[in-house]
């Protein structure tokens, strides 16, 4: 039986974890940037823009959180291995796709508007709560890639 | 639910009860003074600007004689410290703090002085030392570097601006004067590029040999020693010793200043107090025997005005309704459960003049979408305890503080119950620990959801988290609904109201029984056929009416045909609107998926002793980990649900915080005398 479907499988879940992944790793550096900035002028601050420069963390989870659906789904941890056609397995790869790219681009971006609010911190401690809406708003479409990819995962026939 | 009515209050008194009326109204502190509406004809204001300088600088010097025992004797503080807010203090021993103000600042005086000392020395120490390093290189001259020399010989000291040998510089000397010969050179040192030497040679051939010397780079040193570089060393030494051993003395000497650091942290706050007493006295419009205060108080507290004020003074004062082009400052005042979440409120903005207060309705949303993000009972019992047990420890923890952690504690208690409804115990803690260490067969849950897991039927919950969005959404369009009740404009209500009801009302019944709805919810739900028209004639009711009146200002009727349209166009902001709460969904699956990761990594290890320690740390650290960036996600989101998705359908804010003139302390409380 051939083994590319397995493949094709595997592939997907690794490029969710990985894009997403390396996404966030790009957010959460820019924003961290930003935060030792501000902690250096006022030590008093560090949680608050600790909160902030966790914020663009969260695609690298949701590239996870795929990751392993797509794992358990086929089987691969623990428990038999699925058999997978290779079109099943190129539809898997497809549905891993969106936080993949979505989480690599748009954890980028979360991590520059946080940035961004962290500066709205640093001046403003008391804007708080605004200054952490925008790069919230940006995670939005983070959380929509998400769901067409678990709904996507979860319901292709295996 | 309230915003706090407002009231103007306005003391005229005798200047003699002038200090006594001021101290009464900041114990109080009820009042925000503003005197700006009072007719100052024929009325002067004091000039306290200076008085208040005196006061001001008098708290920040205790401040910095305190900072000063903070860095020789620190405070022993734990993390924990920082929640436990205010102590308080009684009268009487504010009463002899005041007594003792003078001495007290006498002590901060003298503790600021032996910081400066001690920095003083500590500059002077680095000083001497750079002068020891300076004279490293003459270590072994043994003579003073001013050494005339004897009768009949002459000393030169200096360096040559490169490294050389004993040879090289006999050489560059015979270069310039070939005949000079009875000299001795001694190479001292050499570093990277400098020779120290010292040469010996007779009287009359000095002049010569400097010279000889010169053209290769000799030059004598910018500092001349008179003293033999190694004696004045150890002189240098001790005198860093007894620098060392002085401020040392001086440490112990701010040690033993320690036990007066509560009474300095008290003064700061007395001369704090003071200060903005003599601001306040520089607002206030003054006659030649007579004050004028005039400022905000909340309606319920004019009877305790009146009684300590109006009753205890020779004076009159006048109660008045806020004019309608007054801005008054706002106070809300909610039930136990929503007032946690006023702080929710304060940090998007208060409600502004004419808007009612969210409060209320809005904490009801946010401990319901809260709890549905984290959605893991154990997480929400664990949240709920930390908090619960927090409050109870420290019961005079900050205003803010306590607002935050009571409103997590009541958030953790709705995460548990949604925690039970999905069945998440730290994740499937139960399933894998049941299949790994106990070896049990079934693969059904231990604990069975309440309701069902949403893992297993994704789509279920999708749909149950949009509905609850609209449902949240309707909501904040009927507090829009209300505030034009409020305010008699039927025809904004009607217009901007109820046309969006009948027009999303009329969409959604359309919308339930279509294929697309069926396909979602795997089931054909089919409505009588009234329903049906019903949804039509709701449908285009509303878009009608919205295309027709919502730009009803504009006379132009063309422009108020195109405003009316792009209102329509507003239906695809409901739908992003009502998407957007599929991250309830996305949340909460992500909280359990990883909380199962982490029991599965756990698990590998396997069963036995190895497997068991193994799991619990995996266990631990994963679930911390876990716990922490899911509550941040779950705080983050739920503020945004409601701020941008259920404030934008009616609230604005804007409002000017309540500022009463009161007892701003920074270190303790005194407690009123009663």
């Amino acid at each position: 039986m051939s083994q590319l479907g397995i493949v094709y499988a595997l592939l997907g879940a690794a490029l969710a974890v990985l894009l997403a992944g390396a996404g966030s790793s790009i957010g959460v550096g820019i924003a961290g940037q930003a935060a030792s900035g501000v902690v250096t002028e006022d030590p008093s601050k560090f949680a608050k823009v600790l909160i902030m420069q966790l914020l663009p963390g969260t695609q690298g989870i949701y590239g996870l959180l795929v990751g392993f659906i797509t794992l358990s789904k086929v089987g691969l941890l623990g428990g038999q291995v699925a058999a997978l056609t290779p079109q099943s397995g190129l539809m898997i790869l497809a549905a891993c796709l969106p936080i993949g790219i979505v989480g690599l681009i748009s954890g980028k971006y979360q991590g520059k508007t946080s940035a961004a609010a962290i500066g709205i911190v640093a001046k403003k401690p008391d804007q708080f709560g605004k200054a952490m809406l925008f790069p919230a708003m940006v995670e939005t479409y983070a959380i929509l890639a998400l769901l067409i990819s678990i709904l996507a995962v979860t319901n292709i026939p295996v | 639910m309230a915003v706090l009515q407002m009231q103007r209050f306005s003391i005229c008194a005798l200047k003699k009860d002038r200090k006594a009326i001021l101290e009464e109204l900041q114990m109080l502190g009820v009042m925000e003074i503003d005197t700006s509406v009072v007719e100052d004809e024929g009325l002067q204001k004091m000039d306290t600007m200076e008085s208040r300088q005196v006061f001001e600088k008098q708290a920040v010097m205790a401040e910095h004689a305190l900072d000063v025992l903070q860095k020789y004797v620190p405070e022993k503080t734990s993390m924990l410290d920082s929640l436990a807010g205010k102590p308080l203090i009684d009268k009487a021993d504010y009463d002899r703090i005041v007594s003792i103000r003078d001495e007290l600042m006498k002590k901060a005086n003298q503790l600021i002085s032996m910081n400066k000392e001690i920095s003083e020395n500590n500059a002077n120490v680095v000083k001497l030392e750079n002068q020891i390093e300076s004279l490293t290189p003459w270590m072994s001259l043994d003579v003073p570097m001013t050494s005339k020399g004897t009768g009949s010989a002459e000393i030169l000291v200096g360096t040559m601006s490169r490294v050389m040998t004993l040879e090289e510089v006999r050489v560059a000397v015979s270069e310039h004067e070939p005949d000079l010969d009875a000299y001795d050179v001694q190479i001292l040192s050499a570093d990277r590029d400098l020779t120290y030497l010292a040469v010996v040679c007779l009287k009359k051939d000095a002049g010569r040999l400097e010279d000889a010397l010169r053209a290769s780079g000799f030059a004598r040193p910018s500092q001349m020693v008179s003293k033999i570089p190694s004696e004045l060393k150890v002189d240098l030494e001790r005198q860093i010793q007894q620098l060392k051993t002085e401020t040392k003395q001086i440490e112990d000497k701010i040690g033993s200043f320690a036990e007066s650091r509560d009474d300095l942290k008290k003064v700061a706050d007395y001369y704090r107090i003071r200060a903005d007493k003599y601001q306040v006295l520089g607002l206030l419009p003054q006659s030649k025997q007579t004050f004028f205060i005039s400022g905000y108080v909340p309606a319920g507290a004019v009877s305790i005005l009146n009684e300590k004020i109006g009753q205890a003074y020779n004076c009159t004062v006048d109660v008045e309704e806020i004019k309608e082009d007054e801005e008054a400052p706002v106070l809300l005042k909610n039930g136990k459960i929503s007032t946690p979440a006023e702080s929710v409120l304060e940090s998007y903005g208060l409600p502004k003049k004419g808007e009612i207060d969210p409060t209320k309705i809005m904490s009801f949303f946010y401990i319901i979408l809260f709890g549905m993000m984290l959605s893991d009972a154990a997480y929400g019992l664990i949240v709920f305890g930390a908090c619960f047990i927090v409050i109870k420890k420290f019961p005079r923890m900050g205003e803010g503080m306590k607002k935050s952690l009571s409103l997590f504690m009541y958030c953790g208690l709705s995460t548990l119950i949604w925690g039970i409804l999905f069945g998440g115990y730290f994740g499937d803690v139960f399933d894998v620990v049941a299949r790994v260490f106990f070896h049990r067969q079934s693969t059904a849950p231990v604990i069975a959801p309440l309701w069902f897991a949403p893992l297993g039927d994704p789509m279920k919950l999708l749909l149950f988290s949009m509905g609850l969005g609209i449902l949240h959404l309707f909501t904040g369009l009927g507090i829009k609904g209300y505030t034009y009740l409020k305010e008699k404009d039927y025809m904004g209500f009607v217009c901007d109201v109820v046309f969006w009801y009948m027009l999303l009302v009329g969409l959604l019944l359309m919308l339930i029984p279509s294929s697309i709805f069926a396909s979602i919810a795997q089931a054909q739900i089919t409505f009588p056929p009234f329903l049906n028209m019903l949804a039509k004639v709701l449908a285009i009711g509303g878009a009608v009416g919205l295309l027709l009146f919502a730009a009803r200002d504009n006379k132009n009727f063309g422009l108020r045909l195109a405003l009316g349209a792009y209102e329509l166009y507003n239906i695809t902001g409901w739908l992003s609107d009502v998407l957007s709460y599929s991250r309830l969904l996305a949340l909460g699956l992500a909280t359990g998926v990883i909380a199962s990761v982490v029991n599965q990594m756990g698990s590998m290890l396997g069963d036995g002793v190895v497997g068991a320690i193994g799991f619990i740390v995996i266990f631990l650290v994963g679930h911390t980990l876990n716990l922490a960036i899911n509550l941040l996600g779950a705080y983050v989101h739920t503020n945004r649900l409601q701020f941008v998705e259920f404030f934008g359908k009616f609230y604005e804010g804007g409002g000017r915080p309540f500022n009463p003139f009161k007892e701003n302390t920074k270190y303790v409380d005194i407690k009123e005398e009663n």
